[in-house]
């Protein structure tokens, strides 16, 4: 099996990233001719044979999405693409957005076309301000080139795409919180359901997925959902950008197919290419900061959604950092905890107060006053944060401590005998 | 009207964005930049209400809940230290504290010529180069003590150091 491939990213580094004229020859809107030539309803089915799992995070299947979508009957429809990467570690989107904004495009011209939707809004991070202006040549182009706006390639079909900009707040990437940004209100995440393909954007029914999740869209289409599931695993359809970065030697985005190992992705010359310095791999934390870490004996885990699940793992956003033996645990979850004490919306009392409490447990520990009570006490505030939070950042806060209790309970017992295996501490 | 930006500079800002209420974090951040000084002032803030038809609150609760806004006045170049995870393990600590002597400030605070704010910040997606820093909207990555010295030096010489 090839451990890189070209699918998605078959266009990024060969093409201006603005041009039609070299995205066109590179075999751009190849999928968006093609499905215009298609019945809605035949476009969701290629979406989902292939397979396709949201891209972002959340992993729902595309193809379901669309399908719920397609079966509402209100109108206007809204399309948003979700463009507020802030998962620490994750800058796959950016590569996307930056190298090749009108695969992204042509992905939400297709979905416009299947719901027979005029507006699309694609919702980007205030942090990436270039690669909004970038994106916006990249809609003129289009425009200019007839790929966009009104009567797309000569059909009655006409479909905007609009940039709206994020400000700082990582809760947005939450797809209600994005449409609330979206419509000019803090972003803070609404009450599900009603879900929003019934309720979403301007109270209509609404598509929202991640930018690589629409950036698949054109390939499937152009290569059928069959051809595009086959470069995966059975269950995991297609293709990943996974994001390397912490202590390996070479920090990157690369397309991976679904099914090579950890150990291929983190050692393979070709990807990861080993660690960094002369260091033992001592844990790596998959997915962001709301997902799990593992240990090197999951190493020969392949990189799929169920095998990762099964080991406790996950795909997340495709996020991989690399920890070498001279991190300390507990430093590295407080690092976690305080990112979700600051991007933490306030709104509910679990994840606003229980984060603080965790912060304060971890401190304990890593300035020798821990105790074993404390375990007790984390195990509380863990089962508190996941039950009883109201949107995924504070039920998934606990995901990555949680994981780290059951493969290094031995280095918790060390701090509270003043001593840190990595020397960091004390 | 305070200092820097006058009611017509703001009320041309928002009509460049069409008075539209969902443009609101764009009319904000446009304003911000425009201040000078990273921030959006009160006066301004309550004129965008009045222009975009809402109560003040939901303009304070806007300004106050997103991160990239200030309420109050910040340097010319606000730098922003990545601490999270990625970044932190690559020793983003050590360049805290370089730019701190640089400056001459501890982080959270403003340098007395205005010049400078230095801030930390969640992941601005630029792991693959940690540790980074973000000035304005540039980001520099693979930072050492002499690439922080020379580029503090060109922000400080007004032009914007290039890669």
């Amino acid at each position: 099996m090839a451990k890189i491939v070209d699918l998605v990213l078959h266009h990024s580094d060969s093409i201006t990233p603005d041009s039609v004229e070299d995205y066109v020859k590179a075999g751009g809107f190849e999928g968006l001719r093609k499905a215009f030539t298609m019945k809605p309803a035949a476009i969701i089915a290629e979406v989902k044979a292939a397979k396709l799992l949201g891209r972002g995070g959340a992993a729902y299947p595309a193809g379901s999405k669309w399908a719920h979508l397609l079966e509402i009957a209100e109108f206007p429809k809204y399309i948003v693409c979700n463009a507020d990467e802030g998962e620490p570690g994750t800058f796959k989107d950016k590569l996307l957005l930056s190298q090749v904004p009108l695969q992204v495009i042509e992905g939400m011209i297709i979905a416009g076309y299947v719901f027979n939707s005029h507006d699309g809004y694609i919702y980007i991070r205030g942090e990436y301000a270039a690669i909004q202006r970038t994106f916006q040549q990249a809609l003129d182009h289009a425009i200019e080139q007839g790929y966009l706006g009104a009567n797309i390639l000569g059909t009655d079909f006409c479909f905007t795409i609009h940039i709206m900009t994020g400000a700082g707040a990582y809760v947005c990437g939450e797809n209600s919180a994005l449409l609330n940004s979206i419509e000019g209100k803090a972003g803070r995440p609404r009450t599900k359901p009603p879900h929003l393909a019934e309720v979403g954007l301007f109270k209509k029914p609404t598509l929202v997925n991640n930018v690589e999740t629409f950036a698949n869209i054109p390939v499937i289409t152009k290569i059928g959902g069959e051809k595009y599931l086959s470069y995966g695993t059975e269950e995991s359809g297609g293709t990943k950008l996974v994001c390397l970065s912490g202590h390996v030697a070479k920090r990157g985005v690369y397309e991976i197919p679904f099914g090579i190992t950890l150990r291929n992705i983190i050692y393979d010359p070709e990807i990861g290419g080993g660690m960094a310095a002369e260091k033992k791999l001592k844990f790596f934390h998959l997915g962001g900061q709301s997902g799990p870490c593992g240990i090197p004996k999951q190493l020969d885990t392949p990189y799929c959604y169920k095998a990762l699940r099964n080991a406790k793992l996950s795909v997340g956003s495709g996020a991989i950092v690399v920890m070498d033996e001279s991190v300390c645990v507990i430093d590295y979850l407080k690092s976690v905890t305080e990112f979700f004490i600051h991007e933490c919306c306030g709104k509910c009392t679990p994840c606003r107060q229980g984060n603080q409490q965790l912060y304060i447990i971890l401190n304990k520990f890593t300035n020798g006053t821990g105790a074993q009570d404390d375990f007790i006490k984390m195990q509380e505030l863990i089962d508190v944060l996941t039950k009883t939070s109201f949107c995924g950042a504070g039920q998934s806060a606990t995901v990555a401590l949680n994981s780290c209790l059951a493969y290094f309970k031995d280095e918790f017992e060390a701090h509270i005998h003043g001593i840190c295996p990595a020397g960091h501490c004390f | 009207m305070c200092n820097k930006l006058n009611s017509l500079q703001i009320i041309a800002i928002i009509e460049a964005h069409g008075k539209a209420k969902e443009r609101i974090l764009s009319i904000l951040l446009e304003i911000q930049k425009a201040s000078g000084e990273n921030y959006v002032h009160e006066e301004w803030a309550k004129l965008v209400a009045d222009h975009l038809g809402l109560p003040y609150s939901k303009v304070y609760d806007v300004l106050t809940f997103y991160a990239m806004f200030s309420i109050t006045p910040r340097g010319k170049y606000v730098i922003e230290v990545c601490k999270s995870t990625p970044c932190y393990i690559s020793k983003s600590a050590r360049i805290v504290k370089i730019l701190e002597e640089e400056l001459g400030i501890d982080i959270g605070n403003t340098t007395e010529d205005k010049m400078f704010t230095l801030l930390y910040t969640p992941c601005v997606g630029a792991c693959d180069i940690g540790p980074v820093i973000k000035i304005g909207e540039e980001v520099y990555g693979n930072l050492t003590s002499a690439k922080i010295t020379e580029l503090i030096n060109t922000y400080r010489g007004g032009v914007p150091w290039q890669r």
